[in-house]
């Protein structure tokens, strides 16, 4: 019997460990160093109907114990998504959440309706968070009422659960949250990237070309923590936890806070083998814990 | 095949102003070819947290050693740079697509060119080809005399040609000023600096086979997180390419510069 499998809306999860949507590409890459069979499940990078080609570079920067990143949502478009990407990962036994963008509502939808139907696409993971590119992503996601209608818009076309990726750019998150829950999302993912920016030392400018990034690593992890455990109270729908993750013991504070699985990002670029290390080090943290299964914990710091 | 691996430190010296030279012993050197790079996490804690891709100057095999020449000029490289005889150091690689040393024919001449803490890579490249049997011009930019290194190396392998901004070694100016004046004589030429350099070299040499190293500020060095892509020309079909995965070296005229 297994003490970490997990099941949510569309996703069987043989352990709550899957990387977040832009630090793992499609998953080729890493599929080099180990069977990515052993993931939890895989959030693919964000995916618009049309090929993006991201934004100028410099692209990441260095933070204190964080990155900023302004990738810009580079991707092949759809019709490649879902012909090459999604075909090779059909070879790995794990499901697939797809990251899904656009510019307009009519573009999130077509998107949506088309990559539901793929077989190894398990849920989606709707991107109204995005703080990188100039029009989609983050308007999306900063308005409850635009966010719910969104949400609603794409419930009604996808083949599969409909997870929402909430921005911590917000002054309330709980009321995005409980927006996308009335709009019918089957679960939250949380929490992209918090808007930052460095200044190069000697010319006062900003170091990364779109001037402002988005802030991930360890540095961003209680923010997220906070607000997990704020969204968990207030709404009835899953949440997969996400934010500066680079081992156990973050997995066991986002589960404990209200997650019921774990991404992890910025860490796959620092310890290529952070998803198998953490994923092999949570029956420890359980007998640690002297819990049997790591459901148990989930929302523990609540009681 | 790209492995990570917590390598032993053999020696580290200081060799220039701010230049450092670390050899290090560990499995992953087998795999190892010129121009490819390893990518570094200079200590365990979360700050610096990302890691840092360095370039191989020399790979010997029999010793599973390979040497890193760097410039510590950031708190990550600074780290690195206290790392003593005996310390193990967090190493993944080697990453990436290297020079092809069969581009140079047997018997042939090939023209290196390195600029700055480009050069380190020149140097296992010169090693390889000179062991395949085909001579080397060894063309080497610095901004001045005190962050040159790895004369003796070079001297051993070829002809080499010594560049610097301010004068104070060699010919005053850039390696295209030498260049004009020694119209040199070779097959195919290899270069690793920075961008103003590789355009340079890419319009002196129209009609010569060339393959230029470049760099870019990166994030996960395997191709996955696209932090470092580069636009391309239109003379190849993709529109894109990643240093880290589909470089850092590229057949001339690939990357648009």
């Amino acid at each position: 019997m297994s003490r970490i499998n997990i099941e949510l809306p569309g996703l069987s999860l043989k352990n709550p460990i899957m990387p977040a949507s832009g630090c793992f590409g499609f998953g080729r890459e890493y599929a080099q160093l180990y069977d990515l069979s052993k993931l939890g499940a895989i959030m693919i990078k964000a995916t618009t109907l049309e090929t993006r080609a991201g934004n100028p570079t410099p692209r990441v920067a260095e933070t204190a114990a964080g990155m900023l990143n302004a990738i810009g949502l580079q991707n092949p478009g759809l019709e490649k998504v879902m012909n090459e990407e999604l075909k090779f990962l059909e070879s790995y036994d794990v499901p697939i959440i797809a990251n899904v963008a656009g510019t307009e509502v009519s573009d999130y939808v077509e998107v949506a309706r088309q990559i539901s139907t793929a077989s190894n696409v398990k849920a989606l993971e709707l991107n109204i968070s995005c703080p990188n590119v100039k029009c989609g992503g983050i308007q999306f996601g900063t308005d409850p009422a635009t966010a719910q209608e969104l949400t609603a818009a794409v419930k009604a076309v996808s083949s599969v659960p409909v997870y929402v990726k909430l921005s911590p750019n917000v002054t309330s998150v709980v009321e995005i949250a409980k927006a996308v829950e009335a709009g019918g999302a089957d679960g939250i993912t949380m929490i992209n990237t918090l808007v930052g920016m460095r200044l190069h030392e000697k010319t006062g400018k900003p170091v990364i070309a779109n001037g402002t990034g988005g802030l991930s690593g360890p540095a961003v992890k209680p923010v997220a923590i906070r607000m997990v455990y704020e969204v968990y109270k207030a709404v009835n729908i899953p949440i997969i936890g996400m934010g500066g993750v680079t081992n156990a013991q973050d997995v066991i504070d986002f589960m404990s806070a209200g997650a019921s699985a774990v991404a992890v990002g910025t860490a796959n670029f620092v310890d290529h083998f952070v998803c198998p290390n953490i994923i092999d080090a949570l029956p420890a943290k359980l007998d640690e814990l002297g819990v049997e299964h790591i459901s148990e914990i989930i929302g523990r710091s609540h009681r | 095949m790209i492995r990570s691996e917590r390598m032993i430190v053999v020696r580290q010296a200081k060799i220039a102003h701010n230049i450092f030279e670390l050899v290090l012993q560990g499995e992953l050197v087998q795999d190892m070819s010129p121009g490819q790079f390893v990518h570094v996490k200079v200590s365990d804690t979360l700050e610096p947290l990302l890691r840092r891709p360095i370039s191989i100057a020399d790979v010997n095999k029999e010793k599973s050693q390979f040497t890193m020449i760097y410039r510590a000029e950031g708190r990550g490289t600074e780290v690195l740079s206290l790392a003593n005889a005996g310390q193990l150091v967090d190493v993944l690689g080697p990453l990436g697509n290297g020079f092809p040393v069969e581009a140079a024919p047997v018997g042939g001449t090939a023209l290196l060119v390195g600029g700055g803490i480009g050069v380190p890579p020149l140097h296992e490249l010169s090693k390889q080809l000179n062991a395949r049997g085909v001579r080397t011009i060894h063309v080497l930019g610095f901004q001045s005399e005190n962050v040159t290194f790895y004369e003796e190396e070079f001297n051993k392998l070829g002809d080499t040609y010594y560049v610097t901004v301010d004068g104070t070694k060699g010919t005053k100016g850039f390696v295209t000023t030498l260049l004009d004046e020694l119209q040199p004589e070779f097959d195919v030429f290899y270069c690793c600096g920075p961008l103003p350099m590789l355009n340079a070299m890419e319009n002196a040499y129209p009609n010569k086979e060339g393959y230029l190293s470049f760099e870019e500020r990166m994030g996960c060095g395997i191709g996955a997180c696209f932090a470092c892509v580069c636009q391309t020309t239109e003379q190849v079909e993709k529109d894109y390419v990643k240093v880290c995965s589909d470089g850092p070296v590229f057949p001339k005229g690939v990357v648009q510069l």
